[in-house]
């Protein structure tokens, strides 16, 4: 049956170059103070009521250390288990509306990079925004890596390209 | 009329096949026919609604011209009656018929509802049970949600029966304590949601529902509801008496295949589907909670009635209906839930006791004190089931590994450290995973 690949554009992703993160965690400290209310590394962290959280990881063991945060995935499990319409696919990135979550968690066990933030106070999930929340053109983490670990990556989406 | 794709339903599996299909064909003419009046919504949002956690308005997890925007006619209020599969044609409740190119059933599921003296009902001519008695209802539908919701805030309902210790039986109860109700729920079997928690995962959380202040009345049935007009009690197996105004059943869902039973399309316990989700009849296809869908980690095909399922297998129809061959090779019974603050998440094969051994190895961690409680089952060294209570966040990855059906052999024991996480993956498997070069 003949329906080709369908082009959906080229993205941009982040990757992490894990030879040369140095697990430092600024990205972590980065991504909370640009999601935070004041901006404000101090208020951020200690005296915001409604504190930001942060919306990437790193894993760390030994010398090895890497940056994960959500993979905008072209075939987005989070979005398909998503019971409140909150988490959805925008052109480039996959998108969360935390006012429509209600914190069943569904996200958090379809995800397969367990990169989505389970906050139990507020009784939310949290990911990755690729900083368009927050108006910024290019991701904060991307931005702040001291050591160009964190890089943004264009890449060929096509679209049911394969049977599966 | 005339249309290339029909879809009868509105729900998770609907919405999800002419999402898909409007990924692949913009203009074929596409209809969808529900028996509900509402514009799409999501039947698993209606404890949260019930416990006041939004406006209606949330319930709806499209926006309004979804329909519009998709350039989908849609019939809504009016009941699919019959299939004539000869001529493809679809007959609606109003007497209209629909003929069709491709045709999708995504009926969903229907409450049980045990046989108890002085309880009947009929299905009403839009969705659902109506009860011949006031204060009786399921718990599966738009409506039934508004009316619960609008007597327990006219603050004449002071107590609430519960029948059946089930997920939705749950998730009511503690909607409705917090509302400050007085409830007591019915169970009859010993073990918390068999289908999924071993003994272990259901003793923990009987417990935590116990600390939490629920009372569930175990080992019992509903004999009788008493009440003229309206319910003001039930009656159980053992003569027990308990007021109530407001009675909720449920004791499980069941497919809903009313519409083709009877036809050619084979029906086992739901609609049997192959992997493309077609059904037996040519140009049918099923998805959802009415079908009999393919359960990787069981390898065989069974009743999945779970929202991601149902968008899952809805998508793959989706794409199949337009020509685009795509199996579906996704789902498998996986269960994200919570009780009063308590978050268990299962997937898979995971209900068996070890001492009923079915051969399968188990790893587990229990914490008693915090309510930890993590269990994996390996069946040739792969991932096939799952248990995680109150540290749940990195789950994900489990099922990601299921999926895959990845080898853990070389790195099982870490599987359960407290800092699992992807770097626990072998290098290159890891590095495929982060880089996107391998497809998780």
């Amino acid at each position: 049956m003949g329906v080709e690949g369908v082009f959906r554009g080229i993205m941009r992703r982040i990757y992490c170059k894990e030879e040369v993160c140095i697990g430092c965690r600024l990205c972590e400290v980065w991504c909370r103070i640009e999601h935070s209310k004041s901006k404000k590394v101090l208020k951020a962290f200690l005296y915001e009521k409604e504190r930001a959280i942060q919306r990437v990881q790193v894993e760390e063991r030994g010398a090895v250390s890497f940056a994960l945060q959500c993979r905008h995935c072209e075939e987005p499990d989070c979005v398909y288990s998503c019971i409140s319409g909150a988490l959805y696919k925008g052109n480039e990135v996959v998108m969360h509306d935390t006012s429509r979550c209600v914190g069943c968690w569904s996200c958090v066990l379809a995800c397969p990079y367990g990169v989505i933030a389970m906050d139990e106070v507020r009784g939310k999930a949290w990911k990755c925004d690729f900083c368009e929340g927050v108006g910024r053109e290019e991701p904060i983490c991307v931005e702040k890596c001291p050591n160009e670990a964190l890089r943004l990556a264009l890449v060929l989406e096509v679209e049911h390209a394969e049977s599966e | 009329m005339d249309c290339k794709y029909l879809v009868i339903g509105n729900s998770a599996g609907a919405i999800a096949a002419v999402e898909a299909i409007r990924e692949v064909d913009r203009e074929g003419e596409c209809i969808m026919v529900a028996a509900e009046k509402y514009q799409a919504y999501s039947r698993a949002l209606i404890p949260y609604y019930l416990a006041g956690e939004f406006e209606l308005e949330k319930m709806y997890y499209r926006a309004a011209d979804f329909y519009v925007k998709n350039n989908i006619r849609a019939i809504l209020g009016e009941k699919a009656v019959r299939i004539d599969f000869l001529h493809k044609e679809v007959e609606i409740a109003d007497g209209q018929r629909i003929r069709y190119g491709k045709l999708l059933l995504a009926t969903g599921s229907l409450a049980s509802v045990p046989i108890i003296e002085g309880l009947s009902y009929s299905y009403d001519s839009n969705y659902g049970e109506k009860f011949d008695k006031e204060g009786v209802f399921t718990f599966t539908s738009l409506d039934d949600a508004i009316e619960i919701k609008r007597r327990v805030e006219s603050g004449f309902v002071k107590k609430a029966v519960v029948l059946g210790g089930g997920r939705i039986g749950l998730m009511a109860a503690e909607a409705l304590i917090r509302n400050r109700l007085d409830v007591t729920v019915i169970k009859r079997s010993e073990r918390l949601l068999p289908e999924v928690f071993d003994g272990t995962a259901s003793r923990m959380v009987k417990n935590h529902l116990k600390e939490s202040g629920l009372r569930m009345l175990i080992g019992h049935t509903l004999k009788a509801v008493t009440g003229e007009r309206s319910v003001e009690g039930v009656i159980l197996n053992d003569g027990t008496e308990i007021k109530c105004d407001l009675l909720i059943i449920a004791a499980g869902v069941g497919p809903r295949v009313e519409l083709v039973r009877d036809t050619e399309v084979k029906i086992n316990r739901g609609i049997v589907v192959d992997r493309r989700m077609k059904t037996s009849v040519p140009d049918v296809y099923a998805c959802g909670d009415c079908a009999e869908v393919y359960d990787f980690a069981q390898q065989d095909y069974r009743l999945t009635p779970v929202w991601a399922a149902a968008y899952a297998g809805g998508r793959i129809a989706g794409f199949n209906m337009c020509g685009l061959e795509k199996e579906y090779r996704w789902g498998t019974n996986m269960n994200s839930m919570h009780f009063f603050g308590l978050s268990v998440i299962t997937a898979g094969i995971s209900a068996e006791d070890e001492e009923n051994g079915n051969g399968y190895a188990v790893l587990k961690e229990i914490d008693e004190e915090k309510k930890i409680y993590e269990k994996i089952v390996i069946r040739d060294n792969r991932l096939i089931g799952m248990i995680l209570m109150n540290k749940i966040e990195r789950g994900g990855i489990f099922l990601g590994l299921m999926r895959a059906g990845i080898n853990v052999s070389s790195f099982k024991e870490e599987l359960l450290s407290d800092d699992f996480g992807l770097i626990s993956l072998p290098e290159e498997l890891r590095r495929g995973i982060c880089t996107g070069t391998m497809k998780w």
